[in-house]
């Protein structure tokens, strides 16, 4: 489990006020004088320590809640044993050839068009695309995932960039299906990485690197690049930058909003009953490599993958309407993403999950205590 | 219950019940429980003061640091009987007695000017300066009848901080 830094700038919080969010208290009554009693009364600060060690909004937004069991009695028990036994014996073989074979006809079909449409750089990159779309719906059957796409399909068109929350590795697949997308992701070792290196890198995808400051402005720009280019696929991003439980969405980072496109909102909603989907990889495991080969054994052993997709009206600057203002509308785009999949938002950046949070919040709590101390000592 | 197992048993909830004096229902107590674990990622039987601050609402607080001391390295039954100052049933005399602990940080039953002082900067950051608190706690002191130099008891704590305004009370969520 990789060590909580000590809260950095680059933690930088571009988002409103939290303190908007979080439960107000007066700390004193405004206008009355100064007394002793006032100012040993720690009460309230400690009351709120106290609350976030019962419960916390933020780490409700990354606890599994897996469905609940049903196999509690005597005769639905031997009923689950028998779902068991398909699942795992007759299910997941037929899912692990399913998706072999699917790796199979991709694999020879892509290595070839890869290698000998190095000069006709259009029509590899067309079929390359349908490739992928391919692959993913091996993927996707793969799992027996049942997705519902709701809305217009997405057009390749230059300056847009889709953003959607994000619940698991699979998001990408379940999208991917349908509309070849070049995502920006993390980089990850082992065959995910060596996946993302080959055959995504053909797609288009930008890759980041959470743990580096420097990173973002170079990101920022290859992202403007991207979305400025007339022959890519159409950008996908997850402003969250975590995956969240499917139940709450947390902060939107502000980049996707800054590249002057169009922003094409799309939700997704995964339907619990037969499977948790959310990527848990705060949960203890050797590496995310090994985390997310256990989460795709996960869904490959369960009975199907049910999800809504919806894609959203697409938002465009205003007339009259300047860049930054534009941006700004980053947390109006979260809440139609939420409302639509049903998802309740909380104002906690995602990468809270990788570091301490920043000063700034401290300083403010402590900022309105002095003045309001300062302020009282003036009152007869 | 040394370490942490998964469930917890009906003996293990009565136990834990008297040892905080009832002040929480059994359906508290449980949901204490999975919130514990919850935070106690690594199954250790305590929550490290690492897992703590991992609660970012907890990490921004101004005396994070001061409470980490107390709560650090607790077992679940202390886990609770320390949560249970913040119950509304609780008694006000057993609420000051753990605002004194968190002034008294060297557990010498006295709370001494340099001691409030250092809540004091906890409290104000870098927005007051310590001239400015010194000033200020010396005023109210000697309005109150304290010199500088008095420590205070427990005693005098309770003199002053109770009154019916005083409240200190966290629910526990029960689903």
């Amino acid at each position: 489990m990789s060590k909580l830094t000590t809260s950095s700038s680059e933690l930088d919080l571009d988002h409103p006020n939290i303190e908007d969010y979080l439960p107000s208290d007066s700390i004193q009554q405004p206008h009355a004088k100064l007394r002793l009693r006032d100012l040993l009364d720690i009460s309230p600060t400690l009351t709120e320590a106290a609350g976030a060690i019962v419960d916390d909004s933020f780490t409700r937004c990354f606890k599994s809640n897996p469905p609940e069991p049903w196999n509690w009695n005597i005769y639905l028990f031997p009923l689950w044993c028998l779902g068991v036994v398909v699942r795992y014996g007759i299910l997941f073989p037929v899912r692990v050839l399913v998706l072999t074979l699917g790796w199979i006809i991709f694999l020879s079909c892509y290595i070839p068009v890869h290698m000998l449409l190095k000069g006709h750089d259009k029509l590899r990159k067309r079929l390359e695309r349908v490739l992928v779309e391919l692959i993913c719906s091996f993927f996707v059957a793969s799992w027996t995932g049942v997705v519902k796409y709701h809305g217009p399909r997405p057009c390749a068109r230059p300056k847009q960039v889709f953003v959607a929350n994000h619940t698991s590795m699979i998001d990408f697949i379940v999208l991917e299906q349908m509309t070849a997308f070049a995502v920006i992701m993390q980089k990850h070792p082992g065959w995910v990485g060596l996946l993302q290196s080959t055959i995504l890198e053909s797609v288009g995808c930008i890759w980041f690197n959470r743990s580096e400051a420097k990173d973002r402005e170079i990101v920022a720009r290859k992202l403007r690049e991207h979305v400025e280019g007339t022959d890519n696929n159409p950008l996908l991003i997850f402003p969250e930058g975590t995956c969240v439980n499917n139940h709450y969405t947390v902060m939107f980072k502000k980049g996707a909003f800054e590249l002057g496109a169009t922003v094409c909102p799309i939700a997704i909603k995964y339907n619990k009953i037969f499977v948790d989907a959310f990527w848990n990889s705060r949960k203890q495991e050797f590496s995310i490599q090994t985390s997310f080969t256990t989460h795709l054994l996960q869904l490959m052993t369960s009975w199907a993958v049910v999800c809504d997709v919806w894609y959203l009206e697409p938002q465009n600057m205003k007339p009259g309407e300047t860049a930054i203002e534009f941006a700004e509308r980053f947390d109006m785009v979260r809440s139609i993403i939420s409302v639509r999949a049903g998802l309740k938002m909380v104002p906690w950046d995602g990468y809270l999950k990788y570091s301490r949070p920043s000063p700034k919040h401290r300083e403010s709590k402590q900022q309105s205590f002095a003045e309001s101390v300062l302020r009282r000592l003036e009152e007869k | 219950m040394g370490t942490a197992s998964s469930t917890l048993t009906q003996y293990d909830i009565e136990d834990v019940q008297e040892h905080c004096n009832n002040l929480f229902s059994q359906q508290e107590i449980v949901s204490l429980y999975k919130r514990f674990c919850q935070l106690d990622r690594s199954a250790k039987g305590f929550i490290s003061a690492d897992e703590f601050l991992s609660v970012p609402e907890f990490a921004m607080n101004p005396l994070s640091q001061r409470l980490l001391k107390m709560v650090d390295g607790l077992n679940f039954k202390d886990f609770v009987i320390f949560l249970s100052a913040f119950n509304p049933k609780a008694s006000t005399p057993q609420k000051i007695e753990l605002i004194f602990k968190v002034y008294d940080s060297d557990y010498n039953g006295k709370v001494s000017f340099q001691d409030i002082m250092e809540v004091l900067r906890d409290l104000s950051g870098s927005f007051m300066s310590d001239k400015q608190i010194e000033e200020v706690l010396i005023k109210v002191l000697e309005e109150a009848g304290y010199s500088k130099d008095s420590s205070l008891l427990l005693g005098d704590f309770v003199k002053i901080l109770d009154h019916p305004g005083l409240k200190m009370e966290v629910e526990v969520p029960v689903d």
